[in-house]
């Protein structure tokens, strides 16, 4: 700072003028470092803290997760039994051994090329939904409509297929099918419920007031126990309806309540000129809406939406306390083989790995559709 | 919201269609709505309400409460409150349950807080290493679900410690084993009263100085070191009576008899797996929460601070953190509605809360599932709505002090 000022108010004889050392490097890995890592006595001290807590950490995980676990093995003795010392290494033989049980469940083994034809299906219908340059997407989005119908009848059977029970449909498709079934409906319901909570007839209002709050002042699990004891007396006697059905519509239902703040809150970011509008060119309400109001509002709320629909995704482990067997169902099952019992670490681990992929994907995509949708300046 | 366009009177298009006429009309468009949504409501209710009573004659139970007297014939291992054996009734048992869940919920809320705020300012530090750790830490966490959480702390400390025989000890007096954590507890002896009442006058008398403190400033400009002097009296009084009473507190260190240990307190494994692993989880949400409000303070609100000739500590104390606190605020209720709900995963470890006892065991041993739900309803949706009572005093006392 000085010198430059110096620099400019002093001057040289021709010839005179004296060699100064270069200037500090403001760019390559040494100035980033000196900037980011070590540019206050604080940082420095964060930055040796950091470094010792990844060099104690770091090497005692990865050893355990890597060089010293075991990926084939019958039991777990066989797997303690080829590492250096027993629970040295984590014993993925487990997962391995266990795949199917944690993908389809208890899902019977003749059946389950139609579990894997439902999820090629499932991931053509999505295609459309999420890129919006796929080819013939027109057509995909139809088939997206009826691809819930498709995939329940694959799924229980009937109509020329053998029938499967609900109860032996568990593992990752579990996760699937409620996650998928509620964030596809929950949607939908979520925007009537707004609408209705942003009406101006006093009593739609109240109704859908009182319901929103009433969903998002009880937890998940009292809903579902609803759904599991208490469901079957509020229906005409002699009908029984299925648990899995049940849970889904519980599920739906909850996530729709949250859903509905979420875009209550962009319905009130759109500035009332907007509404004046449309009111002004003659629109009826719901072309107004359609057409006008929430393809802003619906932009707006879409990252409170996505957190909604990963809060959902996440919540479909809570089932396991009704007795269902999603993933986290499977591996407590599982670990209760006496062959493989105390392997609980691996287990958790692998579950975590899963739900952390599926929802950090969507995380990510939440942020893309924001970019992509941004039009403002 | 959005504007009521006067009402037009339609022509009566075809004479004789009078329902299209009034369907056409705006006014009476509303009330015709709203008549269909309450009749269509009220033979829902009807409908179920008929369902409900058929169905129990059926099954020869009937709606009453009167369960809640009965002896509930099961133990609740953690009651640190109330004493509580399988000889009370049902609604002691729900008693202990409510009490169980709002200690989860209190110490919940305060360790979340404390972690969300360090991961916050700790994901903005200018340090890219620790802002990095941090941020893996934090997806990590929020991405996966908070019963695997639970699980995985709960299978951690009963399959990975060793047993009280070869706790891990802390220090002389806390002992960390399978069985729970065991740490000392304070015995309060004659006299103790003394000092908790010498800390409370200590606090009323640094409200009065503040108040005053706060005058002289408007008044002259003259700036105390409140903090300093506050803290002082604060520590300086309850010490001072502390030592004048003769110590009357003393520490009962837990001790190994047999296999397990007596005395002292425990905190067992599913408190520990509850309440560590709501923390973190939900610190991570709090830690974004706390991110995105600092930075919605724009840095011209710092440059005007640091031109006015504040030093920085005072930057941060009198203009970031209320601007920032107005953003956060908010949404932190969410959070900390969203851990008291999430705390009825306990059921999942065996913690007794008001889900595990009142809606899982008396629910199971009476059959009353329409009540025990409406009662554990009931609960959830009154503590929902005295967190967010409090949050919305709380922050409009926020707004208010800012403006």
């Amino acid at each position: 700072m000085n010198r430059s000022t110096s620099n400019a108010q002093q001057e040289y004889a021709p010839g005179a003028h004296p060699t100064w050392p270069a200037p500090i490097r403001s760019t390559g890995p040494i100035a980033w470092m000196r900037h980011n890592l070590f540019s206050s006595p604080l940082n420095i001290v964060l930055t040796i803290t950091a470094m010792w807590f990844l060099w104690t950490t770091m090497p005692p995980v990865l050893n355990w997760v890597f060089m010293e676990s075991v990926w084939t093995a019958d039991s777990r003795t066989d797997c303690w039994a080829k590492m250096s010392e027993p629970e040295a290494g984590a014993c993925w033989a487990f997962i391995q051994q266990r795949i199917n049980l944690f993908a389809y469940g208890f899902y019977p083994e003749a059946e389950r090329w139609r579990v894997n034809l439902t999820f090629v299906l499932m991931v053509l219908a999505i295609i459309p939904v999420l890129w919006n340059k796929a080819p013939f997407r027109k057509y995909g989005l139809g088939y997206t409509a009826v691809f819930p119908f498709i995939a329940g009848w694959l799924l229980v059977g009937g109509f020329g297929l053998t029938p499967v029970s609900t109860n032996e449909i568990g593992g990752i498709m579990l996760t699937f099918i409620i996650g998928l079934t509620g964030i596809s409906f929950s949607l939908p319901i979520g925007v009537l419920l707004a609408l209705g909570r942003m009406s101006h007839l006093p009593a739609v209002r109240i109704l859908c007031v009182l319901f929103i709050e009433f969903i998002r002042g009880v937890p998940l699990i009292a809903v579902l126990f609803v759904a599991s004891t208490m469901l079957n007396y509020f229906l005409p006697p002699g009908t029984t309806f299925d648990l899995l059905m049940r849970v889904l519509i519980m599920v739906t239902l909850f996530a729709s309540a949250y859903n509905a703040e979420s875009i209550r809150g962009g319905l009130q970011a759109i500035p009332p000129g907007q509404y004046e509008a449309a009111d002004a060119l003659g629109m009826t309400y719901w072309k107004a809406q359609r057409l006008i109001i929430l393809p802003q509002a619906l932009k707006i709320s879409i990252p409170s939406i996505v957190n909604n629909f990963i809060s959902l995704y996440k919540n479909t482990t809570l089932v396991l306390i009704i007795g269902m067997l999603d993933p986290l169902g499977i591996g407590r099952a599982a670990l209760a083989d006496a062959e493989w019992a105390g392997l609980a670490r691996e287990v958790y681990l692998f579950i975590a790995l899963f739900f952390f992929l599926c929802c950090f994907g969507m995380s990510r995509y939440s942020l893309y559709l924001e970019k992509k949708l941004h039009t403002g300046h | 919201m959005h504007s009521t366009p006067a009402t037009i009177a339609m022509p009566v298009e075809t004479s004789g269609n009078f329902l299209g006429y009034l369907w056409r009309n705006q006014e009476s468009r509303a009330v015709i709505i709203q008549v269909v949504t309450i009749a269509a409501l009220f033979a829902l209710i009807a409908m179920i309400a008929r369902n409900v009573a058929i169905n129990l004659e059926a099954i020869g139970k009937e709606f009453s409460f009167d369960f809640l007297w009965a002896t509930s014939a099961y133990d609740i291992t953690f009651s640190p409150f109330i004493e509580y054996s399988s000889r009370d009734t049902h609604l002691r048992a729900a008693v202990v349950g409510i009490l169980n869940t709002l200690l989860i919920a209190g110490c919940g809320i305060v360790l979340a807080t404390i972690l969300g705020f360090l991961m916050g300012i700790m994901r903005l530090s200018s340090n890219w290493l620790v802002s990095r750790i941090v941020y893996c830490i934090i997806e990590f966490t929020r991405n996966v679900p908070v019963l695997l959480h639970i699980l995985l702390i709960h299978g951690i400390i009963v399959t990975s410690l060793p047993a009280p025989k070869q706790a891990i000890p802390i220090g002389e007096s806390i002992f960390i084993s399978n069985r729970g954590f065991f740490v000392p507890s304070p015995v309060f002896e004659e006299g103790f009263w003394l000092v908790v009442a010498a800390f409370l006058t200590s606090v009323v008398a640094v409200v009065f100085f503040r108040r005053w403190a706060k005058k002289v400033q408007d008044a002259t400009g003259k700036i105390y070191p409140v903090f300093w002097i506050s803290l002082g009296i604060i520590v300086g009084s309850t010490s001072t009576v502390f030592i004048a009473t003769g110590m009357p507190l003393s520490w009962d260190i837990p001790e190994l008899k047999g296999f397990n240990y007596k005395g002292g307190m425990s905190l067992k494994p599913e408190f520990l797996a509850l309440w560590l692993a709501l923390s973190y989880y939900t610190a991570s949400f709090i830690a974004e929460i706390v991110r995105g409000g600092i930075l919605a303070v724009s840095h011209g609100q710092t440059e005007a601070a640091q031109a006015l000739g504040l030093r920085q500590n005072r930057v941060l104390q009198l203009v970031i953190i209320p601007q920032a606190l107005r953003v956060i605020v908010p949404p932190l209720a969410s959070q900390y509605l969203n851990l008291t709900k999430d705390s009825s995963l306990a059921i999942a470890v065996g913690y007794m809360d008001v889900v595990a006892t009142i809606g899982g065991i008396s629910l199971m041993q009476t059959g009353k599932e329409m009540e025990t739900m409406i009662i554990v309803m009931g609960i959830y949706l009154t503590l929902s709505l005295t967190i967010s009572t409090f949050m919305n005093w709380f922050n409009r006392r926020m707004a208010l002090v800012t403006r």
